[in-house]
């Protein structure tokens, strides 16, 4: 009876680590071991070759790993064009999200607020844009904002102003870009944390003398707030290495890591010093990817 | 020893502290609240009682300042109140889901209101100590609301209600959510804090028996209408139709056909070849005019021979028991085929019970144990 025990416990313990190992295998596979591939080239040399970096696996280990150095990082400190582009890329990235969440609170609001029948509509217009490619998209802003663009014209044909706005190959245009494309990002946690806010507490508020503004900031921003947060750095996150738009829609005056990092592997093909460039923004990301977790995790917690 | 008796409702020098005057609310097409005209007097506990749907809770809602009347006059200590916002008027409100402020603690949520004033900070935590005493909750001043119980949380709505010293505390079905013995217990704290704090209550609810624990007068509302307004003793003993006096208790409506019998009494034909009842009535009915003998089931006596001096006495056969512990429901079937219920106490135990299933039996009543109702 307690062999039989045992042997379910076993079984049962087998299941458990089957369970995990999925998951965590699936991690290693494709996260530690291409960020270790990554960090690896970062540490060696540029060399005309194929791959166009020395030392390789075929040289031995030993050999390899003796001839590894932190050469490329130091000289990511002496060239000011990286910490320039790394604080650009933060600047950008911090202004894009504080744009994004003004321009996705009210817009998440005016749904949760929207008669029932309504929202399932509106729920599909924000997700919509994401049924063509994101290429494409940030192109059609090209055709919009371009000197000659619809929006130019539409101005000049209104009569509001008699030159055409210059706002294509401009940071404007990038914050225009990030902001639209990551905006369903914002929109949707928010949407999904107002529409859970029971009326009655606003009711409450004003019963207890709030006015309807007062109210507003006293309890639907506070218990909206892991919404704002989980929006805030579902965008911020990837609008930081963002590479597409910059290039696209900025100008050489835009400098953004992302954009760097593109031109160091297939224009400069160093690949070594672009490894490092990687590393430094992976290590930059991990700060608000881990404030994010807490965050989610800390509201699945309050929720139990 | 004479008490006074808390009646300002008799007193025609008292001033109404609610006035409603002809109030009609509609939504569209429907019409919530029909020509309503009603006075609430101060330190009252007054209930809005009647099924779902019937007003009840709109009216509360134009109390709070949260709907507003389609026409008429609402009046509060004299002063018109229609279009004044909720956050201006001397009124709390307690909500049905208690609508706890879930980021905020006991202690914040009880003193949000009275962060709104200009009540300096240290008057605000006496007021919030006080009331933390009165509710009994000092223990969990720091407990967010989803860590404390239901019993708990429905206190601190109540304190959070009445941190403001409203003129007027509104209770939209308080309590609800608890289980019986809870809202049992519950009820007399309510009624002892009413006290307490002399503050007027209007409650809302749809469960009689809590209505006529709770309150001094009570409103029967359906439809939008207000059917009766009476003490719960009024309610039940004189009851002004068969609407109210079905809703509140069991009763026996018996229909028939009134003849006058003397000052203040009449014969109530109600079969063919049975001998008209006898009852009395403070409300004239003419001769000939249909009505109905509204009788509770605990005022008619069952017994296996016929009682000598009873008014009314009628033959039947027992032809179902209820036993409900306390009490037992006799379901007596006359020769008609109209049933009469008969309730005893059960003072004796279940074994020594005299009457049992298909047992011919006489019921009977005095002549004043009914009321007749025109409708």
């Amino acid at each position: 009876m307690e062999r039989h025990g045992r042997r379910f416990a076993g079984a049962m313990n087998m299941r458990r680590f089957f369970l995990i190992a999925v998951p965590y295998g699936w991690l290693l596979a494709l996260f530690l071991v291409p960020f270790f591939i990554v960090f690896k080239i970062s540490l060696s040399d540029l060399a005309l070759a194929i791959p166009p970096y020395q030392p390789t696996m075929k040289d031995g280990i030993g050999q390899m790993l003796s001839a590894f150095d932190f050469e490329n990082f130091v000289f990511l400190t002496t060239d000011d064009l990286y910490w320039k582009a790394y604080l650009s890329s933060l600047k950008i990235a911090l202004i894009s999200t504080v744009l994004a969440l003004l321009v996705g609170y009210p817009m998440a609001y005016a749904m949760a607020r929207a008669p029932e029948e309504w929202r399932p509509t509106l729920m599909m217009l924000v997700i919509l844009p994401f049924w063509t490619s994101f290429l494409i998209r940030v192109y059609a802003w090209v055709g919009i904002l371009s000197n000659e663009g619809f929006l130019n014209q539409f101005l000049l044909w209104t009569g509001i102003i008699d030159a055409p706005l210059t706002i294509m190959n401009t940071t404007t245009a990038v914050y225009i870009g990030i902001v639209y494309t990551y905006l369903p990002f914002m929109i949707l946690p928010i949407y999904a944390a107002l529409d859970r806010l029971d009326e009655s507490l606003i009711e409450a508020a004003e019963d207890l003398g709030c006015s309807r503004t007062k109210a507003f900031w006293l309890v639907t921003i506070p218990l909206s707030r892991n919404g704002i947060i989980a929006g805030c750095f579902l965008v911020f996150i990837p609008a930081l290495g963002e590479f597409v738009i910059p290039s696209l829609l900025g100008g050489s005056g835009t400098l953004m890591i992302g954009k760097v990092l593109f031109e160091e592997f297939f224009n400069n093909r160093d690949w070594p010093v672009a490894s490092a460039v990687a590393v430094i923004l992976l290590l930059i990301l991990i700060v608000p990817i881990i404030l994010f977790q807490r965050n989610q995790q800390r509201q699945a917690e309050s929720e139990t | 020893m004479s008490q006074k008796i808390f009646a300002p409702w008799d007193d025609p020098n008292e001033k109404p502290l609610i006035r409603f005057e002809n109030v009609t609310k509609k939504f569209g097409d429907f019409t919530a609240i029909d020509d309503l005209t009603l006075n609430i007097y101060e330190k009252e506990f007054f209930a809005l009682l009647g099924p779902s749907g019937c007003g009840k809770t709109t009216m509360m809602r134009m109390l709070a300042g949260f709907e507003n009347p389609t026409s008429g006059k609402m009046e509060l200590s004299g002063k018109n109140i229609a279009g004044i916002p909720p956050n201006k008027r001397a009124v709390n409100m307690m909500f049905q889901s208690y609508a706890l402020f879930p980021h905020l603690s006991v202690w914040e949520n009880i003193a949000f209101g009275l962060k709104r004033g200009d009540m300096d900070k240290r008057a605000i935590a006496a007021r919030v100590e006080e009331m933390l005493k009165l509710t009994r909750l000092s223990k969990f001043a720091g407990r967010k609301p989803h860590q404390i119980s239901g019993g708990q949380r429905q206190r601190v709505a109540l304190a959070r209600s009445l941190a403001k010293a409203p003129k007027l505390l509104l209770l939209d079905e308080p309590l609800g959510a608890l289980d019986k013995k809870l809202r049992q217990d519950t009820q007399f704290e309510l009624m002892d804090i009413q006290e307490g704090t002399g503050t007027t209550f209007v409650i809302v609810t749809h469960d009689q028996e809590e209505a006529m624990t709770v309150a001094s007068r009570v409103a029967v509302m359906d439809e939008g209408r207000i059917i009766q307004v009476a003490t719960p003793d009024g309610i039940y003993e004189a009851p002004n139709s068969v609407y109210v006096a079905d809703f509140i208790g069991d009763v026996n409506i018996i229909e028939g056909i009134a003849k006058p019998a003397g000052e203040g009494t009449y014969r109530l034909n109600w079969a063919e070849n049975e001998m008209p009842f006898v009852a009395t009535s403070d409300v004239p009915f003419s001769d000939g005019q249909t009505a109905h003998l509204a009788i509770r089931p605990e005022k008619i006596l069952i017994t296996p021979d016929k009682p000598e001096d009873a008014n009314n006495a009628v033959r039947g056969s027992v032809l179902d028991i209820a036993y409900l512990g306390n009490l037992s429901t006799y379901y007596v079937q006359l020769a008609g085929g109209q049933i009469i219920k008969a309730q005893t106490a059960n003072t004796r135990r279940l074994s020594r019970r005299s009457i049992t299933w298909e047992d011919k039996v006489w019921v009977s009543w005095s002549a004043t144990a009914g009321v007749l109702l025109a409708q």
